[in-house]
């Protein structure tokens, strides 16, 4: 509300109190502090006020108070976000969709879930089980996150190798646009009329409408599971390996590689039997029926042997193989007690390219002093630079800033890009300047206007503007034309 | 062949002199969507070539006048295949052409449309501004996803120049079942074997007997075949079956007569059509024959959860796409706008106010 006079801002808040249970407003610095970050801590803002909305109606009547008085929007689900995605602005409010967590319906017969999107990722799965279905996209704040943040991301997880992002799970949206208007988009059926504006949507950060309703895609559970361990003395043998299994025409459930820092972080945190002196481990899930399962266990065996294996664990009973995967999905939190903070990357880059660009990594690590454990999901490509830090050491934030910028400029130049399943927010606007040129940016600028003309959604998020390219600097990289990457950049 | 300099001058000089451009690939996809005016031809057809295939990291690159044919050998030579099996409607198909039609096949509701399976794309917008979104990985959320939105914009909002698309193996083995069965029995069975894990990749219905295709490892094939019982088709037959339906040979998409097509929520029960219907996509697809009543038909369809379109002949000047609620048509108005401000990309061909 900038430029706003004190009896507007009142008017404002009392408009809102209006239509808003007495719970549902909230303005007092105390009860905003909570809302100040989302899993960016870093980045801190408090908003005008925080509304809670119990439906689609409330949040309808809020977005077009918002519009009558200019008032931004910043959208949010759990919080759970990395890139700051729903970190305040001040002057505008805070739009909390948490309480809207119905499962509305779960359709056996078309294997689909209407629900809210203040419902959690693995809420829907639960409720699906009996059913012998599930939700497939599960990324590792599973537990936490809610779908509608899901969408805003287009997240993934362990399995989307295999099973494919929230872009490839979501069937229909119901969605507010910045004046409250209601679009359905896409449908239960098969490829909808006009523009595939459903695949837009997916990942827009919440610049482009407001979620209201969700239509999933359930999938039935698999009848088995087993995950085998493999250990190697070295990442590019891991990698390596990977490359073997695909190229054998197999595609696993999940693949996850870590490299010895990560491992040692996770094993001294969960003790799940990790071997502490490999350089790299791969996880490996297949699924199928009891026969299949065998079958591609033994390939899949006599190829990690063949590609130089040190070890090979199988776990084929759910207990072990929970604990397997528990010291993957604990990895962050593992190796944040290694150091009093850490900065969480988040590129893709092609695996062939994965062994240049881990030391490329740890030459800069030694350079900036500061630790780097690597967890990469290597199915497809997502690479995740854990970078260690104490923010109370003067000039190590900066310092960590950096090179993760860096990380992420080199993701770009071997092909890749600045983020896989994090998002933009506030945190990689400057590195979209690096992948993106001015005109792509300002076609991104005009997709943006003509959903929301007067630029209220979640301003200042996910597509940074020419003018703060410009000053920045940056320079566009593509793969193939690229300056060379370790080259200082002015 | 790299024509992209001399497609961008002639976007460009399009857009300076507001003067329409028909995108043209190889012209086999020319009977889909609205019949407009006559304009300029902007020929993808020679800006061909396969840029980058790397079968381990499960990507192709390549040109939009790349041919349907040329593109599914070279993947089937590293034993992959293009996962939304899609149909070519005519030998010189390019891929150009059929991402902008956004045509999947059989193995669709199991494995994905063509859009599911777009990673990256380099195209022209009517500025004839070259841009690229999306790129050659399977994750990436930087910036806004036009890769897909393209798909299945009928040439409307930019031409494709290149794309990067996401390959899968091919599976070890493939089986087709037959059951003699009525509409009524075919939907639901193929709806309740869909929630099951069972290795399905494609069904149909032609009106007598359900059709129904497992892929997989030899084991998995064998084991889903003992669960779901009926008559073994012939290997060749089996994959000439399919072929024939993906590419409407099959007899009942013969003749001339208008062909409609329905999408609806998969488990729709029968609609209450004259005529006969035939079901694909495990029931979310159906095709009729004929002169309709189009605002009936698009009223039945939205009634499940779906949509008419008039496919293939009949009165192509009118809408052939069910028309979009106020609100929603107002939006694409803006964003065609966005990307094409002068409207100079097959203008009408999508919608007549397109």
């Amino acid at each position: 509300m900038a430029g706003s006079t004190d009896s507007e801002h009142a008017a404002f808040l009392s408009a809102l109190r209006a239509i808003l249970p007495d719970d549902g407003l909230l303005t007092q610095s105390e009860d905003l502090h909570p809302y100040e970050c989302d899993g960016l801590s870093v980045l801190r803002e408090l908003p005008l006020a925080v509304v809670l909305p119990r439906h689609r109606n409330e949040v309808q009547a809020v977005l077009k108070i918002c519009q009558q008085y200019g008032v931004a929007v910043v959208p949010r689900g759990a919080g759970t976000g990395l890139s700051g995605g729903a970190r305040p602005s001040a002057g505008a409010i805070v739009l909390s969709l948490a309480r809207l967590k119905q499962i509305r319906a779960l359709d056996t017969s078309n294997r689909t879930a209407q629900v809210q999107p203040g419902v959690r990722n693995l809420a829907i799965s639960e409720a699906a089980r009996p059913m012998g279905l599930y939700y497939a996209p599960d990324p590792s704040s599973q537990i936490a996150c809610t779908i509608g943040g899901n969408v805003a991301e287009n997240s993934g997880g362990v399995h989307c190798l295999k099973y494919g992002l929230t872009v490839h799970n979501v069937l229909a949206l119901e969605v507010l646009d910045a004046s409250g208007e209601r679009l359905e988009i896409g449908s239960q059926a098969p490829d909808s009329p006009g523009y595939d504006l459903l695949a837009l949507m997916m990942g827009s950060e919440g610049l482009l409408g407001i979620v209201t309703e969700c239509t999933l895609r359930l999938l039935p559970v698999p009848e088995n599971t087993l995950v085998l361990l493999a250990a190697f003395a070295s990442v590019v043998a891991a990698a390596d390996a990977v490359s073997a299994i695909i190229a054998a025409g197999i595609i696993p459930a999940g693949l996850e590689m870590m490299d010895q820092l990560a491992i040692e972080a996770a094993e001294d945190f969960v003790h799940a039997g990790y071997p502490r002196d490999a350089a790299a481990i791969l996880l490996c899930e297949l699924d199928g029926t009891e026969a299949e399962l065998q079958e591609r266990l033994r390939a899949v065996e006599k190829l990690l042997q063949r590609q130089g294996a040190t070890s090979i664990r199988i776990a084929a009973d759910a207990e072990t193989r929970l604990l397997l995967w528990k010291g993957r999905k604990a990895a962050f939190p593992a190796v944040g007690r290694l150091a009093p903070d850490y900065y969480c990357m988040d590129g893709t880059i092609p695996r062939k390219r994965l062994a240049e660009v881990l030391e490329q990594i740890a030459i800069w690590s030694a350079e900036y002093g500061l630790r780097v454990a690597n967890v990469f999901h290597a199915g497809d490509g997502n690479l995740h630079p854990l970078i260690l830090y104490d923010a109370n050491v003067e000039e190590q934030l900066h310092a960590a800033e950096a090179l993760g910028q860096r990380i992420l400029e080199l993701c770009v130049a071997v092909g890749g890009s600045i983020t896989g399943e994090h998002g933009v927010g506030v945190e990689k606007l400057d590195s979209m300047c690096v992948q993106f040129t001015p005109a792509e940016l300002a076609q991104m600028h005009r997709i943006k206007a003509a959903f929301d003309p007067e630029g209220r959604l979640n301003p200042g998020k996910a597509v940074p503007s020419l003018h703060r390219c410009a000053e920045l600097g940056a320079m566009h990289v593509h793969h193939g034309q690229l300056p060379f990457p370790g080259l200082e950049r002015f | 062949m790299d024509q992209r300099e001399c497609l961008q001058e002639q976007v460009r000089e399009a857009y300076q002199q507001s003067r329409p451009l028909q995108v043209q690939g190889a012209g086999t996809k020319s009977f889909y969507g609205r019949k407009t005016a006559d304009a300029e031809p902007l020929l993808l057809r020679e800006h061909q070539g396969i840029v980058d295939y790397e079968p381990s990291e499960l990507f192709v690159t390549l040109r939009a006048g790349t041919s349907l044919q040329t593109l599914q050998e070279q993947l089937a030579e590293a034993g992959q295949m293009l996962p939304f099996e899609p149909p070519f409607f005519g030998a010189e198909a390019t891929i150009g052409g059929t991402l902008a039609c956004g045509f999947s096949g059989p193995r669709r509701p199991y494995a994905g449309s063509a859009r599911d399976y777009v990673l990256g794309v380099h195209m022209l917008n009517g500025l004839g501004e070259s841009l690229r979104f999306g790129g050659q990985v399977m994750k990436n959320v930087a910036g806004y996803d036009v890769s897909r939105l393209l798909v299945g914009s009928l040439g409307t909002l930019g031409v494709l120049l290149e794309v990067t698309l996401k390959v899968l193996p091919r599976p070890e083995r493939e089986l087709t079942l037959v059951h003699d069965t009525d509409m009524a029995t075919a939907i639901v069975r193929m709806n309740q074997w869909a929630g099951q894990p069972l290795p399905l990749s494609a069904s149909a219905w032609d009106g007598s007997h359900l059709y129904l295709r497992l892929s997989g490892t030899e084991k998995a094939v064998a084991a889903a075949q003992s669960k779901i019982g009926g008559a073994v088709l012939d290997e060749n037959d089996g994959i000439l079956f399919w072929k024939n339906l993906r590419e409407h040979r099959h007899v009942f998409f013969q003749g001339t007569a208008a062909l409609w097509r329905l999408a609806v929520a998969p488990a729709t029960p029968p609609l209450a059509l004259p005529g006969q219907t035939l079901i694909e996509w495990g029931g979310g697809q159906r095709w009729l024959r004929g002169q309709r009543d189009a605002t009936a038909l698009q009223a039945l369809a939205a009634e499940h959860g779906g949509h008419a379109t008039l496919f293939r002949g009949g009165d192509r000047s009118e809408e052939v796409f069910q028309p979009l609620p106020p609100a929603l048509f107002a939006l694409h108005q803006r964003l065609k706008n966005a990307f094409d401000p002068h409207g100079i990309l097959n203008p009408g061909r999508l919608y007549a106010a397109l």
